[in-house]
């Protein structure tokens, strides 16, 4: 064992890493987990085998910056939005075609993706004010317009609804339904996030002033969270709903969504007391762990039970952008502002 | 305010028809080898000739702060967030408003959000204004007087279209709402783009160098609708517990009022300057750079707004010299 002092960096000994010379927007795991993509702000998206994260791959796929980036319906592959108005496929393969395109100097600035059976899907995209929501082949299904600009889109875990983001509200749309009205959920001000409960329970917003609000779905009851320095860039349930975790104060802060919460219950602090922003969250898929980047560039993963913190990316590489957990929980993949990405295994060996 | 890692951005106002998107073509076709990202809104007279632009839908809203007067331009904060995405692909960015825009939205959301103020500076405000159709825009709107208040710059365009007399006239009715923004005469909105773009306008290096023509003592008391501006030194050191107290209640209470405030504050025992200025009730401050060796260390505020009490204010900033 080593006597060192320094805490053990997970990146070291199980993690892949390289500096993309980019700001990375964000990263995706495919959902048959075999493929990590990484969409940066110089349009490209680079690709890496998961299990072999030796071999990287860049791809040309935006004429200027990709804004959102979500795993494609199908297996494998990714969709991605960039600042040239298209909404692009981009195979585990490197092959690129088009979903959509909406224009130039229009923004694809939201994505999200739900897989349904037989290799069917559906993708929610966003430019301005307007929702597209198409089949996972381009076909467009439905346009829903809101009445400012949408900021956050969110599927529910059964495909059924569309969560969006916007001033004053936001807004739930039934996937199925033959008239489109939304059921909106209303709150002044400007919404920046969006972020839906697992079983259903509850759609909570991030807000301009450094709050979050949330929605009972069941009564509409409201659900003020508060209290950050800085405003809410990250909000992520765990797997079961019983935790929110949201990123904007100098520790993941986590809001309990049981015994009556979050209604008058103080959030748990993880990893705080560096004084150091946290900008990013993500909860684990399988287990009640919580991954964490900083804006010095620090990732961790805490468990929530015990509270303990395990570093996993020293500060060293820019403000951490984006996480992602791969399906299965046994990989971590991270970006940061100055291009870096990394890779790292937590499965056992 | 002088970290230059922070992007410019110049915005631009003025009515529809006196000569925005003329000006704005000039900028961005002129051979200058810098790049602009250029933001425009969907009802734009011209088209646009350049890489990179955006458009969207001017979007306010008001902030949840208990300030009234505090609104945001969301769609803005978004568009800086997603251009700094790309931030080595141009050197500053150019916002176009619409015609009828209050620039307070706009300016206010320089202050108001931490991502937009760490990545981005307001440069300048620069208002284009039609030299023959002013005095009955001013006649019929409050936008175009507001318009002419926020400015740094005044783009007095179209003066071919006028008499000698009347483009005085005309002028002279400017300087009435705003003695401090820089006035260029143009025709076709044709001037060295260096007189608009990196002035550094916001970071009041030249409101300190103004000529203070305005202590003549006229003007005393003014209780209309008029927009009028007026500006204080005092020569002895600040102290900012004082001011901050003085400047705060002033805001709570006047902010509506005030469209503009900006100083260059030179505090007891600080070798530094201190920078501030305020949107309404949104105000901010930081130091900027040191005093110069043998320069006379005279701090110096400037008010744009209605209803300006020029004893009272003088009171109040003479109020917070250091005892």
């Amino acid at each position: 064992m080593s006597q060192s002092t320094q805490p053990a960096f997970l990146l070291e000994s199980r993690g892949a890493h390289r500096d993309l010379g980019a700001f990375v927007v964000a990263v995706r795991f495919s959902r048959d987990g075999k493929t990590v993509a990484f969409a940066l702000g110089d349009g490209s998206v680079h690709l890496v085998p998961a299990a072999d994260p030796a071999v990287w791959r860049a791809v040309p796929v935006h004429d200027g910056a990709a804004l959102a980036l979500a795993a494609d319906p199908g297996a494998d592959g990714f969709v991605s939005g960039g600042d040239d108005g298209l909404l692009r496929r981009v195979g585990a393969d490197g092959a690129v075609s088009n979903l959509a395109s909406f224009g130039t100097m229009k923004w694809v600035e939201q994505v999200a993706t739900h897989a349904l059976d037989k290799g069917k899907g559906l993708v929610a995209a966003s430019v301005g004010k307007v929702v597209h929501l198409l089949d996972a082949t381009g076909q467009k299904l439905k346009t829903w317009t809101h009445p400012s600009s949408v900021t956050g889109l969110a599927f529910d875990t059964k495909g059924k609804r569309v969560g969006a983001s916007h001033y004053n509200g936001v807004s739930l749309w039934f996937v199925a339904a033959k008239t489109d009205t939304p059921r909106v959920l209303e709150w002044k001000g400007s919404h920046t996030g969006i972020a839906i409960h697992p079983e259903g329970e509850a759609v909570v917003s991030a807000m301009q002033e450094n709050a979050l609000h949330g929605w009972r779905l069941s009564d509409g009851q409201h659900m003020r969270m508060s209290g950050y320095p800085s405003k809410s860039e990250a909000l992520s349930f765990s797997r079961n709903g019983r935790w929110l975790a949201s990123s904007g104060a100098d520790a993941m802060v986590l809001w309990p969504f049981f015994g009556g919460g979050p209604m008058g219950k103080a959030p748990m602090e993880l990893a705080g007391g560096d004084g150091v922003l946290c900008t990013q969250v993500a909860c684990h898929p399988k287990e009640d762990m919580v991954a964490g980047g900083f804006a010095d560039g620090l990732v961790v993963v805490a468990d929530i039970a015990s509270s303990r913190v395990l570093p996993v990316v020293p500060p060293e590489h820019g403000k951490v952008t984006t996480l992602a957990w791969s399906p299965d929980g046994g990989r971590l993949a991270v970006g940061s502002e100055s291009g870096f990405a990394a890779v790292i295994d937590f499965s056992s060996r | 305010m002088a970290d230059t890692a922070q992007v410019p951005v110049t915005v631009l106002t003025g009515y529809l028809g006196a000569g925005k998107t003329t000006l704005l073509n000039r900028i961005l076709t002129e051979q200058h080898g810098r790049k602009y990202a250029v933001v425009i809104n969907e009802f734009g007279e011209l088209g646009v000739d350049n890489d990179l632009v955006v458009d969207t839908d001017e979007e306010v809203f008001e902030m949840n702060n208990g300030c009234i007067c505090c609104t945001v331009r969301g769609d803005l904060i978004r568009i800086v967030g997603g251009l700094m995405k790309r931030r080595d692909k141009f050197d500053g960015i150019i916002i176009e408003t619409t015609g009828l825009a209050n620039p307070a939205p706009v300016a206010q959301t320089f202050f108001v959000d931490e991502g937009v103020k760490e990545k981005a500076r307001l440069d300048a405000i620069v208002t284009v204004v039609d030299a023959k159709h002013l005095p009955a825009r001013l006649a019929d709107s409050n936008e175009a007087a507001d318009q002419i208040a926020f400015a740094d710059v005044i783009v007095l365009n179209k003066t071919d279209l006028v008499t000698p007399e009347e483009l005085e006239a005309v002028e002279a009715r400017i300087r009435q709402i705003n003695k401090f923004a820089v006035i260029h005469r143009t025709q076709r909105a044709a001037l060295p783009i260096e007189q608009v773009l990196d002035r550094g306008a916001f970071d009041l290096q030249r409101v300190l160098a103004m000529d203070p023509e305005f202590l003549s003592g006229e003007d005393d008391h003014e209780h209309n609708d008029d927009v009028s501006s007026m500006s204080f030194e005092v020569e002895k050191p600040i102290d900012p517990e004082k001011f901050n107290a003085w400047i705060g209640a002033l805001l709570q209470e006047q902010g509506p009022d005030l469209l503009r405030t900006k100083g260059i504050l030179a505090y007891a025992g600080e070798n530094r300057r201190f920078a501030f200025q305020a949107v309404h009730m949104i105000a901010d401050g930081d130091f900027i750079g040191p005093w110069k060796e043998g320069e006379p260390r005279t701090s110096k505020i400037v008010f744009i707004g209605r209803n300006l009490n020029r004893p009272r204010l003088r009171r109040g900033f003479e109020g917070c010299v250091a005892d």
